[in-house]
C-alpha cells in the first residue's frame, strides 16, 4: 500500500492504494465520486475519461500511484458554483445530447478538452475527437449537436467578455 | 399546465440532470456495508466435461470468503426459459436444465464453473487463480447446420441438437409449395442475419442482500424489468415468495434487450448473500459481457418469393436455421418464431405465406432478443429479397413495393401470418423518405460520384413491426408463460402533487419525462408536479418492464387508465364541496367547474379534501386519491416506415461511406419529438453498425474472438453520418388511448436492409447480387472482384 495525495475537483484528497489500483478505482471506490464509470477493460470506451492536470484522460489506464500530487477534475466537479449545469452539461440537455447517461460523463469531459483546444471545431473535427467515447444510445447525432451548441454559447460568452 | 408542455412538447428529460453531474445510481455505484465481491471462474473451452474441480488452495487464499461451485447449489432450480414453443408435431421444444453453475459439463465459453466470494474483488480473483479446474473436451458444435448432424449432443434431452422445428402458418405450406411451383418469377435469396452483442455501456451488475431481522431478500440488478426478475428467480429458482423478495433495477445504463433476461449471477447472489448473512456483489467486466450476455440475431436464411407478370406478390416461403446458443435463455423461443415469422408479411399483400424455422443448440453464448428481435430479420430477409425482385423484374424498387403494399383503406388488415394490423400508410412514408431523400436527384449524384470513381447507390427498405407486445390471452396461446400487461398506480398527494408508480422501467428512453407529459396533458398541471417512480418492485404495484417498444403503448396506457379514474372520483368530492350534480361538473386545465354557473374549484382542494375527508362524501367513497391499473392491450401496436440510405463506395478499397440516412416513420401519436427522435437516432446506429461493422466471430473451437472493444466493432462518432428523421405520417393506433405506436426499434429495424440495398445498388454494375452482413471493406471488395 502506498498512501497518495491529489486535489480532486478543487478539494485535497488522500488514501492508500494498492501498486496496481487504477485512477478510476480510486475515485469510485475511495472517494466514492461515482459519476466516473467503467465501460470497458481494454481503454475502448471513454466513459472513464476524467482531466488530469487539465487534460482529459482515460481513468482507467493511469494508476492512481502515479497520479500522485495531481490536480483531477471529474464530472462531480463539472457544474457551476451555485450547482446549476455547466454550459457543455447545459447544452447536453438541450440538445438531448444523453439517453442512459452512462457514457456521458466521459462525453462531456472529453468535450470539454476538445473546446479548450479548439473553440469552433467543425462537425467532422468533433466526430474525429469523440473516437475514443463510445455511445451505443444516441447515435451521436445529438452529441454533435451538443457540442457544437455548447461551442457557441463558450465563443458568446468569451466575445461579450471581450 | 404551461403551454410548452404535455402531449407534442419537446420537454427536456429530467433524469438528465442526475446524469450530468455524476449523480445516477447505477447498480455498481451502490454499496452496502459489509458488502463481500464475487469473481465467477468461467469455462474457456466451448465444450467439455469436467473431470477435476478443486477448490481447496482458493478456499484458503487471503480474504477469501467462500467458494461456492455447483455441489453447493444443490436444491436450487436451473435458470428458468419464459416461453414454450411447440415443435411442428405439437411436441414442446426440448428444454434441458440451465444450471446456476456448470453440474458436470460446460457448453460454451464463459458457462461458470465456480465462483469465489471474498472481502476485496482482487483477492476473488487471485483466488479464482488456485482453483485446480481440468476440463475433458468434447467436439464443439459452433456452425448450426454441422451441429444438427454430427451425432455430438450438447444436451441429453435433445440428441440432434434441434431445440425445435417450427412450420408456420402450417396449413399453408401445401399451397404455398404450388404458388411457387407455378410462378410467373421466383425470386430466390440467402444470406445470413449475422450475431450481435447488444453491448449496453454498463456492463450487467448484481448485489444481493439479505436481511435476518425479517428474512427479506434484496437483490439490486441491472435490469429492463425487475418484476419479471422476481417472478422467474422466485418461484423457479430460489423459491423464495414474491413478499419476501424486492429487486430493485435503479438506473440502467441501456438494455437493448440483453438486461430484459433473468441472468444466473442474480440468482447466486440473492442466494448466496443468505448463506453467508453479508451482501454479494458482482459486477461484469466487458470481456466477461461479451462471454456471458445474451447475443442477438444469428440467423440463415433462404428466402422464395414468387411474383406475377407485374410483379404482384403470390407467395413467400422461407427456411430459417436460428441460433439459440448453448441454454434457452428467457425468451429466446419466441424470437425466431412469434416475433419472427408473424412479421413475414411485412407492408404488403402477401396472401401466401410459409416458413420453416429449425431452432438449434451450440456451443456459444445464448442468443436472445435484442434491439427488434424476430422482426429485424423477418424485415432484413423480406426487403432485401424484394430489392433483389425488383432489379431481377426490371421494375423500380419503389414502384413494386408500391404495387404490393396493404392500401390505406384495407385497415384493419388480417395478414395471412396471424396478425391483424390495426392502421398504417405505408405510401405516405415511403413518398416522405423518397422526397427527403431528393430521390429524384440521385441519378445527377451518381454521374457526380462516378466523375470521381466512385459508385453511388440508394438503396429503399420498408418495414412495419409489432410492439406493445402484447394481448396476454394471446402471447399465453402462443407459449409465453406470463401475462404482458402493464401495471400503474396513481397517487395524488395531500398537497396535490402526483407520484406515478410504473411497471415500465427507462434505462435510457426517458419515461421520467415521456409519462409526466402524459399525466400533465391529462390533468392540465405543471410537469413538474409529476413524479415518475419506476424500478423498485417494492414501490410499485407489479410490472412487466420494458422491451419490444411497449412501455408507452401498454405502461402508458395503464397510467391513462389510472389518471381517468382518479379524474372520475375527483370530480365526485368537487361535485361534493361545491354542491352540485356529479355529472354537471366538468375538468378542465386543473379546474373543476359546474357547468352554467360560475362555481369553481381547484385540483388542490380536491387533493386536500381527499385525505382531510371533514366535508367528504362518505356514503359514497373512501377517503384518499390513489387509483391502480393494470391494463392489457387488445392487440399489438404497428408503427411502421420508409428508410432510404445513399451511400458511396470506394471500388479501390471496398469503403463504404454513408452519406445521408433517411427515416420516415409512423409511430401514431408522439409525446415527446425530441425524444423519438434520439430513439431513431439510435436505433439507426445500431442497425448501421449490424450492417457495416458488427459481428461475432467464433473459431471452431468455439472461442469468441470478436470478444473486447478492440476486437468487436461497433459504430463511433466518425463512422455516422447526420440522420434525417421524420414522424409527420401519423395513424394512430386505434386501440390504446394515446394512440400511440411505440419507437424504440424501428431504426435497429428499418436501417439494415436500406443500407445493404443501397451497396448493392451501388454494386450493381460489377454483378454484385449480394453481400452478407457486415459490409467490411474486405467484404465489399472481394464482391467486386470476385
Amino acid at each position: 500500500m502506498t498512501t497518495i495525495s491529489m486535489t480532486v475537483n478543487g478539494k485535497s484528497v488522500s488514501g492508500d492504494v494498492e501498486g496496481r489500483t487504477l485512477l478510476v478505482q480510486f475515485l469510485r471506490e475511495n472517494l466514492q465520486l461515482t459519476g466516473t464509470h467503467v465501460g470497458c477493460d481494454t481503454s475502448q470506451c471513454g466513459a472513464c475519461v476524467v482531466h488530469l492536470n487539465g487534460e482529459s484522460v482515460k481513468s482507467c489506464t493511469a494508476f492512481a500511484a502515479a497520479c500522485d500530487g495531481a490536480e483531477v477534475t471529474t464530472i462531480e466537479g463539472m457544474a457551476n458554483p451555485d450547482g446549476s449545469l455547466g454550459v457543455i452539461q447545459q447544452a447536453f440537455q438541450d440538445h438531448h445530447g444523453l439517453q442512459c447517461g452512462f457514457c456521458t460523463p466521459g462525453m462531456v469531459m472529453s468535450a470539454a478538452d476538445l473546446l479548450q483546444q479548439n473553440g469552433s471545431p467543425s462537425e467532422a473535427e468533433i466526430r474525429e475527437w469523440l473516437e475514443g467515447n463510445i455511445c451505443r444510445c444516441t447515435g451521436y447525432h445529438n452529441i454533435v449537436k451538443s457540442i457544437q451548441a455548447a461551442a457557441a454559447t463558450l465563443n458568446g460568452q468569451s466575445q461579450a467578455a471581450e | 399546465m404551461p403551454k410548452d408542455q404535455g402531449i407534442g412538447a419537446s420537454s427536456k428529460r429530467r433524469e438528465d440532470v442526475r446524469f450530468l453531474t455524476g449523480n445516477g445510481n447505477y447498480t455498481d455505484d451502490i454499496n452496502l456495508p459489509g458488502q463481500t465481491y464475487a469473481y465467477i471462474l468461467r469455462s474457456n473451452v466451448a465444450h467439455g466435461t469436467i473431470t477435476r474441480l478443486d477448490t481447496a488452495a482458493a478456499s484458503a487464499a487471503p480474504g477469501v470468503v467462500r467458494v461456492f461451485t455447483s455441489a453447493d447449489l444443490e436444491g436450487l432450480g436451473g435458470v428458468p426459459c419464459g416461453w414454450q414453443v411447440h415443435a411442428k408435431d405439437g411436441e414442446p421444444m426440448k428444454e434441458p436444465k440451465h444450471p446456476i453453475l456448470a453440474e458436470g459439463k460446460v457448453r460454451h465459453v464463459g458457462d461458470p464453473v465456480a465462483v469465489v466470494v471474498a472481502e476485496t474483488l482482487d483477492q476473488a480473483r487471485d483466488a479464482a487463480e488456485l482453483i485446480d479446474l481440468d476440463i475433458d473436451e468434447l467436439a464443439p458444435q459452433i456452425d448450426m447446420r454441422a451441429a444438427l448432424n454430427s451425432g455430438v449432443a450438447l444436451h441429453e434431452e435433445a440428441p440432434d441438437n434441434l431445440c425445435f422445428e417450427w412450420h408456420f402458418v402450417a396449413e399453408n405450406k401445401d399451397a404455398v409449395d404450388e404458388a411457387i411451383a407455378n410462378a410467373h418469377h421466383v425470386t430466390t435469396l440467402e444470406l445470413v442475419n449475422n450475431r450481435l452483442v447488444a453491448n449496453p455501456m454498463e456492463p450487467r451488475c448484481a448485489i444481493g442482500d439479505y436481511n435476518r431481522s425479517t428474512d427479506d431478500h434484496t437483490l439490486y440488478t441491472t435490469s429492463q424489468n425487475p418484476h419479471v426478475i422476481r417472478l422467474l428467480m422466485g418461484a423457479f429458482v430460489l423459491a423464495i415468495p414474491e413478499h419476501k423478495l424486492r429487486v430493485v433495477a435503479p438506473d440502467v445504463g441501456g438494455g437493448f434487450g440483453t438486461k430484459i433476461y433473468h441472468y444466473a449471477e442474480e440468482a447466486f447472489v440473492t442466494w448466496a448473500a443468505k448463506q453467508l448473512a453479508r451482501p454479494v456483489k458482482w459486477t461484469s467486466d466487458r470481456s466477461e459481457a461479451f462471454i456471458s450476455d445474451a447475443q442477438g440475431r444469428d440467423h440463415v436464411t433462404k428466402t422464395e418469393l414468387a411474383m406475377d407478370e407485374n410483379g404482384k406478390f403470390l407467395a413467400l416461403r422461407c427456411e430459417t436455421y436460428a441460433n439459440l446458443g448453448a441454454y434457452l435463455s428467457t425468451f429466446a423461443p419466441c424470437v425466431p418464431t412469434w416475433l419472427h415469422g408473424t412479421l413475414l408479411a411485412g407492408n404488403y399483400q402477401t396472401p401466401l405465406i410459409f416458413t420453416n424455422v429449425r431452432a438449434v443448440f451450440t456451443n456459444t453464448v445464448p442468443v436472445d432478443a435484442y434491439r427488434g428481435a424476430g422482426r429485424p430479420e423477418a424485415t432484413y430477409q423480406l426487403e432485401r429479397t424484394i430489392d433483389k425482385a425488383a432489379r431481377e423484374m426490371g421494375i423500380d424498387p419503389v414502384e413494386l413495393r408500391r404495387r404490393n403494399y396493404i392500401q390505406p383503406d384495407q385497415y384493419p388488415y388480417a395478414t395471412p401470418v396471424a396478425v391483424e394490423y390495426d392502421s398504417g400508410n405505408y405510401i405516405q412514408t415511403m413518398d416522405k423518405a423518397v422526397e427527403i431523400a431528393d430521390r429524384a436527384g440521385f441519378e445527377a449524384r451518381k454521374a457526380e460520384s462516378a466523375s470521381r470513381g466512385k459508385l453511388r447507390g440508394m438503396g429503399i427498405a420498408s418495414y412495419i413491426e409489432a410492439c406493445g407486445i402484447a394481448p396476454s390471452s394471446l402471447v399465453g396461446a402462443l407459449g409465453a408463460r406470463a401475462g404482458l400487461y402493464e401495471a400503474a398506480t396513481v397517487r395524488v398527494n395531500p398537497t396535490g402533487s402526483i407520484s406515478v408508480m410504473t411497471g415500465s422501467h427507462s434505462h435510457g428512453q426517458g419515461h421520467e419525462t415521456t409519462f409526466a407529459q402524459v399525466v400533465a396533458d391529462r390533468l392540465g398541471c405543471d410537469e413538474s408536479n409529476i413524479d415518475i417512480v419506476h424500478g423498485d418492485t417494492s414501490k410499485i404495484p407489479f410490472g412487466m418492464g420494458t422491451y419490444g417498444s411497449r412501455s408507452l403503448a401498454v405502461g402508458g396506457s395503464a397510467i391513462v387508465r389510472s389518471v381517468d379514474k382518479i379524474i372520475d372520483k375527483a370530480k365526485k368530492i368537487a361535485a361534493h364541496l361545491m354542491e352540485a350534480a356529479d355529472a354537471d361538473v366538468t375538468f378542465e386545465n386543473g379546474m373543476f367547474s359546474v357547468a352554467g354557473t360560475d362555481k369553481t374549484i381547484d385540483w388542490g382542494t380536491v387533493a386536500l379534501t381527499a385525505y382531510v375527508p371533514h366535508n367528504f362524501p362518505h356514503g359514497e367513497m373512501e377517503p384518499g386519491l390513489e387509483e391502480t391499473s393494470f391494463y392489457d392491450p387488445a392487440n399489438f401496436t404497428y408503427p411502421a416506415g420508409a428508410y432510404i440510405c445513399e451511400v458511396e463506395v470506394d471500388p479501390e478499397t471496398g469503403v463504404v461511406d454513408i452519406l445521408n440516412f433517411t427515416a420516415a416513420d409512423d409511430f401514431g401519436n408522439v409525446v415527446n419529438p425530441m425524444i423519438v427522435e434520439g430513439q431513431v437516432h439510435g436505433g439507426l446506429a445500431q442497425g448501421i453498425g449490424q450492417a457495416m461493422m458488427e459481428g461475432c466471430v467464433y473459431n471452431d473451437d468455439g472461442q469468441l474472438v470478436s470478444a473486447s472493444y478492440m476486437d468487436y466493432t461497433m459504430p463511433r462518432a466518425d463512422d455516422l453520418p447526420n440522420f434525417a428523421v421524420d414522424h409527420s405520417s401519423v395513424t394512430p393506433c386505434t386501440h390504446n388511448p394515446l394512440g400511440v405506436k411505440g419507437c424504440g426499434e424501428a431504426g435497429a429495424i428499418g436501417s439494415p436492409p436500406a443500407l445493404v440495398n443501397a451497396v448493392i445498388d451501388a454494386l450493381s454494375g460489377h454483378g454484385v447480387t449480394h453481400i452478407d452482413m457486415p459490409l467490411t471493406p474486405r467484404r465489399v471488395w472481394e464482391a467486386i472482384n470476385a
